[in-house]
């Protein structure tokens, strides 16, 4: 019985903490990117990529609704797409083969990243369009929110998974519970009709269950908590591992691991409620 | 409640049947007086312990009216009967020990129920086992406790509260006839002490033992009254008695 119930919350305690995760994940991920605009130059002439992204950083920089922008440094873009385009052949690099040719190379945009002081607008995207129309014509500006939409969506799909989960190791529980209470009560059917006959009252019949169960309850939930912790802290550090800037934010807070932590409690409290239920009906049907 | 001291128990035209089978109690109407000491009995089979499971709250009958410490039990709501079964001492056929607790806890067990506390628990439950022989054992489980150990223990723990009422459903098929005697002698005294005592048994040299005690007999679930038990006041003198002063025929065979 304690080890069902160790099982029972360190399932719920893993789900929960996902469910957390991402949730943190898709409000930060949705403040910081519906704020952003991205700004690609699609041009193979490296010399001339670079013309226009720097005229384009100067022109979006006196831009009314631009807070902040940084252009993205070829380095950093270069290991972004190393695992889809091979060593060497970011935009620094000219060739794969070190030739001389100005457009041998993979055309690779260079990236202006644009903050703006509040979400992105249709009317601040093409009032930042005309702006750079004539000094760089191969700006391409989207706002970062839109070609997000996709993960935003699954973010929010596992967030209800995640929930709908933590409902379902709930009720399995709430049935485990209500199902050893029951055995229990049948092994100990005999004493609790002494007791009965003895004159106890329902009552005073039900508390020594429901003491019993609140000490398995206890002695389950605290090595199913520390079980499930121990996970999500091991999930936690694959997950930052991954160090892609998408995942960062995607922790826990102070007030996630509060919550974790009450996990075991309300597992007790169900456990108690259920073995009183349980004893309670049985009772009912003694004189 | 008017009639709540001269009545302990008031049976009318109780029936009993298990399930759809015959009737296993008929027509049983009876009434125990406070202070009395009654022998139930009859052979095995007769009903005496569906009779005693009345009595103790344990069954409901099918038809009928019982009255307990003048209140009718039937109508009344399960919830008020725990006060009830407080007031009764029951020692079962099966002893119905708990198996997990020790002699000493079993017998503290209605004190317990009754909210006594612990530090008031000690005394009265060592001098109980003491009584009954088995203060060296206190701390034994009933299953290591042989079968005479174990009813000791049961009928301890039935009078360790001074009942109202003891009802004892064959106390002493289990010792030696020292030991029987012993017991009986306990039943006794808690009965000189105001008690209404109930023994079922099947064992009629037992009657003998106890000469003011009034007699009850279940034939096939059917009441007869060799002694005028169920007559108030007790017809005690129309038992024929031995030169010992103790009945010697009661006018039917076991
Ligand atoms: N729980 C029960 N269900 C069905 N029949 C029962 C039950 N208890 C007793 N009986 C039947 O009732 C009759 C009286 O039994 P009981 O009261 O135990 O008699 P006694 O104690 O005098 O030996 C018997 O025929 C017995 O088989
Ligand atoms: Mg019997």
């Amino acid at each position: 019985m304690p080890w069902v119930i160790a099982i029972m919350v360190a399932l719920t305690v893993i789900a929960a903490a996902g469910g957390l995760a991402m949730h943190n994940l898709a409000v930060t991920a949705q403040s910081e990117l519906s704020g952003g605009a991205t700004v690609q130059i699609v041009e193979a002439s490296p010399t001339e990529r670079n013309r226009q992204a720097q005229a384009a950083e100067i022109l979006l920089a006196q831009h009314p609704a631009v807070a902040s922008l940084r252009r993205v440094p070829d380095a950093e873009l270069e290991q972004l797409l190393e695992p889809w385009l091979g060593t060497g052949s970011g935009p620094g690099l000219s060739t794969v083969s070190g030739a001389a040719s100005d457009t041998d190379a993979i055309p690779v945009p260079a990236l202006i990243d644009v903050r703006l002081r509040s979400a992105v607008t249709p009317g601040d995207l093409d009032s930042m369009r005309r702006l750079v129309a004539e000094q760089a014509p191969a700006a391409r500006i989207d706002a970062q929110s839109s070609w997000l939409r996709p993960v935003f969506s699954a973010i929010s799909s596992l967030q209800w998974l995640a929930f709908a989960l933590v409902m379902l190791l709930g009720l399995t529980s709430g049935a485990a519970v209500w199902l050893a209470s029951r055995s229990a009560l049948g092994a100990n059917r005999d004493t609790i009709e002494v007791v009965h006959l003895l004159g106890g009252t329902d009552s005073q019949i039900a508390r020594i269950f429901q003491r019993s169960i609140a000490l398995d309850a206890t002695l389950g939930g605290t090595v199913g908590l520390l079980m499930g912790l121990a996970a999500v802290l091991l999930l936690g550090r694959q997950f930052a591992g991954l160090d892609s800037g998408m995942v960062a934010g995607g922790g826990l807070t102070g007030f996630d691991w509060l919550v974790l932590a009450a996990i075991p409690m309300v597992g007790i409290v169900i456990a108690v409620l259920t073995a009183r239920l349980t004893v309670m009906l049985a009772l009912r049907r003694m004189l | 409640m008017k009639n709540a001291e001269t009545e302990v128990v008031t049976f009318n035209n109780v029936g009993l049947r298990y399930g759809a089978d015959r009737e296993v109690l008929s027509d049983v109407s009876f009434t125990l007086y406070p202070g009395s000491f009654y022998f139930l009995t009859g052979a095995s089979g007769a009903g005496k312990t569906s009779l005693l499971k009345l009595l103790y709250l344990a069954q409901r009958p099918s038809r009928g009216m019982i009255s307990m410490f003048g209140t009718d039990v039937i109508t009344l709501p399960r919830t008020r009967l725990p006060a009830f079964r407080r007031r009764l001492g029951v020692v079962f056929q099966d002893f119905r020990l708990v198996p997990h607790l020790s002699a000493f806890d079993n017998v503290a067990l209605p004190l317990r129920v009754s909210g006594v506390r612990e530090a008031d628990l000690h005394k009265p439950v060592t001098d109980m086992l003491d009584w009954v022989g088995l203060s060296h054992r206190s701390d034994a489980q009933p299953a290591t406790l042989s079968g005479g150990e174990q009813q000791r223990v049961a009928i301890a723990r039935a009078v360790i509260a001074r009942p109202d009422m003891l009802v004892a459903d064959e106390p002493t098929g289990n010792v030696d006839p020292d030991m029987a005697l012993k017991l009986l002698r306990l039943f006794e005294a808690l009965n000189r002490l105001g008690t209404t005592v109930v023994v079922a048994t099947h064992d009629v040299h037992l009657l003998r033992k106890v000469p003011e005690s009034l007699i009850m007999r279940l034939d096939k679930g059917r009441l007869s009254d060799p002694t005028g038990a169920l007559r108030y006041p007790p017809r005690r003198e129309i038992m024929p008695r031995d030169d010992d002063g103790q009945a010697d025929d009661f006018g039917f065979a076991l």
